[in-house]
Parts: structure tokens; C-alpha cells; sequence
């Protein structure tokens, strides 16, 4: 059979099962598709060997009967995730050659599963971007094309949902500390997840902004989603904030039946100058929500319009103190000296070679909220202001909202080079319906919803309440399947 | 709107460990400039008696015990370093 990466984890697992299809063949022939799309610059280190390997132990594992849903499924890898053996640099030049001796939590669990990694996908530099014209390896390329131009796949994790839009792999792991995986999945016409904080372990992850990072899984479709995010997910004593708490069954609360759930609509998230087209998808998709049984309620979220500027303090405060690990002693890159430099030029021609400007931009600005004097007046006033957009959350939930739409993203995905000449905050503002959901903890998903006038994929967001990734990928499926989004974009790669 | 000057973005730039040439400086210092006027927003914002946010779910950090767990792994662990020597981390010259 011909096009075995076009499947969906979904499918793969059950012909798997059935003996109709081996991990090796469905490994092949992501592969195969890798080595044709070079150009979308994607995968950016790959393992196919490893793959094989895996692949024929998935294989006797699948055949020994009693394997996991993930067994034999190829994979790739965000290369945030810290990857024994095989090259993880975050897309920066300050971890060129890091070759981690240890492997992140969340790919151990998806390799102990049977999940066959194919290689590490592309992204922006330490997770910061969100366009992937951050990257060190240079952007991953959009498979949706405009007018012959090149469209970014949004950011950071790029890289994963351009490679899922394009069926070089099944699924792929993606990270989200503002929205980096909902974003991408709505410029692609994906799935991604970001659940609870604390649901998936950070230990072995390159860490960003460690209140707000969180892993998910980012697919074809929402029943893949719960699949590998099981996977995924699960308490680990390596990571302080991973939540001990059982892991559900995700799949199997996909039930279809939403009557009587009540889902919000925030009218802070009309914003000015928003499309007409967003709005209206927005709309259609309270309309499905409500076909389906949902009572749909008008809420207030109050402090949205301050969480994006409150991202833009912790965020980069955090990022300051994480990035202080990369000082050219211990691994990655160490700048070459002149003779009489001593250790403080080592540190800051290192970090200056090392690091791209977004993420200087950020680490300098991350200094400078946390250095004396400024402290409570920048970092201290946003966790503040933090903590009350939690409680906006907290209160519509308490009033009985089970779920919150709103659109993923304030436009479809923009032409690469196109933000180039805006200042840094333009781009930030990519962001704005996403950040509230990682300031406030809360898990979030972003289904491909329609095209926009263009011909581009839109998404819609749902936001659940905490630890309820079940109920909210539920709500997710009844939204995918009444959107019909069923469009792919013309191979020209 | 928030104003840096030079002075300030070459300090922040040295405390932040990155070496900015000097004309580059006016560039890095509109930058800031202009990510923390963004920031001013916060200040409409009333914030008395609200406590920070420390943690965003509300659960106590896990215990364990105060023992090595892991150990004997010297070389994977300079197996990353630009420089290593003698089983040691190499660097330039710290103390004359």
C-alpha cells in the first residue's frame, strides 16, 4: 500500500494490530517522504537508521501481542526535547554539537511506548519565535503556499506542524509556552494540544520560561491527540511541578455527546481590527458547538488585554535566568579568544556568537525587569496581574463554563520575510489568544476550523478547565468533525 | 513611554553576559525602549493586595529525601565540554 505516511496514528495503530501493515513499511515511507521535502526544511537531524531499528523492534513487540497504542507509530521530535546520543540544539548555534548523554522524560515515554522517532524538527531559537524565522537552521517552510510565496508554519514548534501538514510523519511532539503549539497547528491545519501545567514532565526539555513551558502532542486529528498525549503525559519525581495525578483515558472520552456542557465566549477576545473572516468563524463554530447541545454563554475574561504585555515580563525574566546556563564551559559552543581574554570575555563573545537577536532581545530584557530597582516595578506587578487573570478563569469556571472558544490565532499564516521590518512587539501579538491559557495553567487546543479568503487554514481554540483534557478533546472532536476541515495543501515541495 | 538610554543598555547588556558592540547600542537601546513601553500597560492595572503568582496550580512542591541518587559519571558528563582536561571543566584564567 502506497502512502502509509498519510495515516493517522489512529488508523496505523489499528492496521498495526491487524497485521496489515508493518512498522518498518510505515517507517519507510515517512522516510522516503522526508528525503522528497527537503525543501519545507522540517526535519533538521535525521535518525533514519535509529528509526529502522525501532521500527523492527516495534514490529516483534507488535507481533508478541499486548503493545502500546503508540508501538510502531513514526514520530518526530521537536528539537527542544533532549535526545540521547542524537544531536539537540534548540535551534541555536550556542548548542552546536550538543549531543545530550540522557533523554528527556517525554520522548523516553513515547520510545518506551514503541514510537519510532524519525529525526528532531525544526523550530524558532529556544522556543522563542513565532514564525521559525528564528531558527538557527534557517525556517521551516509553511506546505500551504500563497500566490507562489512562501508562508511561514508559525512558531515556535514550526517544524512539527509543517512536517504533520505535509505527512512526513504521523505526529510529532511540539512545546508551548505562549502558544507554540496552537499557533503553528492553526497556520497548518493541525491539531495541537497544550494540557494542564504539569501534566507532562519538562525534565530533558531545553527550558524557556519554566512556569509557563509545557509539552503536547500535535497530529491530524483530535483522536490522535488523545492518543499520544496518554503517551505523553504522567508524573515524574525529575520535574518539581509535574502533577501527580492519575493518567485518564483520554480516547476513550471522546464520546461525541456534548449536550448540556456550557461553553464560553469571551467578549475580550474581540478585538479591534480583527478580520471580519475570524469573527465569522468564530461564530460558525459557537453555532456547531450549539448544534451539537452546547449551551453557548457570553462571558468576561477582564484582564485579557494585560496578558500579553505580563508574558512579555515573565517570559523573558524567566528565559534570563535559564539561558544563564549556556556560557561556553559545559557544552555547546565557546567563542574563540584573543590572547589576555579571561572568563567574562569568554562568557559574552560566547553568548554574543552564540545566541540569535530575539533571543539576546529577550534575555537583555529579561535582565533588566529583574535587576535591582526594577524588580517590583516589572516582575513583581505582572505575576500580580498574572494572578488575576487566573482568576477571571477561575470565576468563569466556578460559574459553571466548561469550555472557552475563541480563535487561535488574529490571522492566517503570514508570507516568511513579512514581519522582518515590524518591531518585535508586531510579531508578539501573534500570540494574544493564546498567552492567557499558558499564564493561567490551563490546558488549550487549536482544531482547524476552515479556510479563510485566501484558501489558508484557520483554527478555533477551546480552553478547558484544569486536568480536563478528556472533556476539552471531547468538545474538540464534536468542533473537528462539524468543521468537516478535510483540505490539504497541493504537493509543490 | 519608557526611555533607555546608552548607558543603560551597554549595563544590561554586560549584566546579561552579551557582548553588544558600541554601534549597535542605539539600535538595542530603541528596542527595549520599546518592548518596555509595551509593558507600561501593566501599570493601569490595580494590583493591591493581589499576591504574586508563584506557582499556577496550587499544589505543594514533592519531598524527597536528601540523598545521592546518581553518580560515577564523569565522562558523559564532559563529554558535551568545549574544553575538558585531565577530568576537569577548562577555562581561561580566572585568578591571577
Amino acid at each position: 500500500m502506497s502512502d502509509l505516511n498519510k495515516l493517522t496514528v489512529a488508523d496505523a495503530r489499528d492496521m498495526l494490530r491487524k497485521g496489515d501493515v508493518t512498522s518498518v513499511a510505515l517507517t519507510e515511507a515517512c522516510l522516503s517522504a522526508i528525503d522528497g521535502a527537503g525543501a519545507l526544511n522540517a526535519f533538521v537531524h535525521h535518525t533514519p537508521d535509529l528509526a529502522l531499528q525501532r521500527a523492527r523492534a516495534a514490529d516483534a513487540r507488535i507481533k508478541a501481542g499486548d503493545a502500546p497504542a503508540m508501538c510502531g507509530i513514526p514520530v518526530g521530535i521537536k528539537d527542544l526535547f533532549c535526545t540521547e546520543g542524537v544531536a539537540s540544539q534548540a535551534a541555536s548555534r550556542i548548542l552546536d554539537g550538543f549531543r545530550p548523554e540522557y533523554e528527556s522524560t517525554v520522548s523516553a515515554q513515547l520510545r518506551d511506548a514503541g514510537a519510532v522517532m524519525l529525526g528532531k524538527l525544526n523550530m524558532d531559537e529556544f522556543a522563542m519565535g513565532s514564525s521559525n524565522e528564528t531558527s538557527a537552521y534557517g525556517p521551516a517552510v509553511n506546505p500551504w503556499k500563497l500566490d507562489g510565496r512562501d508562508l511561514t508554519p508559525g512558531g515556535s514548534s514550526g517544524g512539527s506542524a509543517a512536517a504533520i501538514a505535509a505527512d512526513l510523519c504521523l505526529a510529532a511532539t511540539g512545546t508551548d509556552t505562549g502558544g507554540s503549539i496552537r499557533q503553528p497547528a492553526a497556520f497548518t491545519g493541525t491539531v495541537g494540544i497544550k494540557p494542564t501545567y504539569g501534566r507532562c514532565s519538562r525534565w530533558g526539555i531545553v527550558a524557556f520560561a519554566s512556569s509557563l513551558d509545557q509539552a503536547g502532542p500535535m497530529t491530524k486529528t483530535v483522536r490522535d491527540a488523545a492518543i499520544m498525549l496518554e503517551a505523553m503525559c504522567g508524573h515524574d519525581p525529575k520535574d518539581s511541578t509535574s502533577a501527580d495525578l492519575p493518567v485518564p483515558d483520554f480516547e476513550a472520552m471522546l464520546t461525541g455527546d456534548i449536550r448540556g456542557t456550557k461553553i464560553g465566549i469571551p467578549r475580550e477576545y474581540r478585538m479591534d481590527g480583527m478580520p471580519a473572516e475570524i469573527e465569522a468563524l468564530w461564530a460558525r463554530g459557537a453555532e456547531m458547538l450549539r448544534d451539537a447541545g452546547a449551551e453557548i454563554v457570553d462571558i468576561s475574561l477582564p484582564h485579557t488585554k494585560y496578558a500579553l504585555p505580563a508574558y512579555y515580563v515573565i517570559a523573558p525574566a524567566e528565559a534570563s535566568s535559564n539561558l544563564a546556563r549556556y556560557d561556553g564551559v559545559r557544552f555547546g559552543h565557546r567563542a574563540k579568544l584573543a590572547p589576555g581574554d579571561g572568563i567574562t570575555q569568554m562568557y559574552e563573545k560566547t553568548r554574543a556568537e552564540g545566541f540569535g537577536p530575539e533571543v539576546q532581545r529577550r534575555v537583555m530584557v529579561g535582565t533588566y525587569v529583574l535587576s535591582a530597582g526594577f524588580y517590583d516595578a516589572y516582575y513583581n506587578r505582572a505575576r500580580k496581574v498574572r494572578s488575576l487573570i487566573k482568576r477571571d478563569f477561575d470565576e468563569a469556571f466556578a460559574a459553571g463554563i466548561d469550555a472557552i472558544l475563541t480563535p487561535a490565532t488574529p490571522s492566517s499564516a503570514f508570507a516568511l520575510g513579512e514581519m522582518v521590518d515590524a518591531d518585535p512587539v508586531q510579531m508578539y501579538l501573534n500570540d494574544v489568544f493564546t498567552v492567557t491559557v499558558n499564564l493561567a495553567g490551563l490546558p488549550g487546543v487549536a482544531v482547524p476550523a476552515g479556510l479563510d479568503a485566501k484558501g489558508l487554514p484557520l483554527g478555533l481554540q477551546l480552553i478547558g478547565r484544569p486536568w480536563e483534557e478528556g472533556a476539552l478533546l471531547n468538545t474538540a472532536q464534536v468542533l473537528e468533525t462539524a468543521a468537516g476541515f478535510v483540505s490539504k495543501p497541493e504537493k509543490w515541495w | 513611554m519608557s526611555e533607555i538610554d546608552l548607558d543603560t543598555a551597554r549595563k544590561v547588556a554586560h549584566l546579561a553576559r552579551i557582548a553588544v558592540p558600541d554601534d549597535h547600542l542605539p539600535a538595542l537601546a530603541q528596542e527595549l525602549s520599546q518592548m518596555l513601553t509595551f509593558m507600561e500597560a501593566l501599570n493601569e492595572v490595580d494590583v493591591d493586595g493581589v499576591e504574586p503568582m508563584t506557582s499556577v496550580t496550587p499544589m505543594r512542591l514533592k519531598r524527597r529525601k536528601d540523598a545521592v541518587t546518581d553518580g560515577d559519571m564523569q565522562a558523559k558528563i564532559l563529554s558535551n565540554a568545549p574544553d575538558a582536561r585531565e577530568g576537569f571543566f577548562a577555562v581561561p584564567k580566572v585568578v591571577e
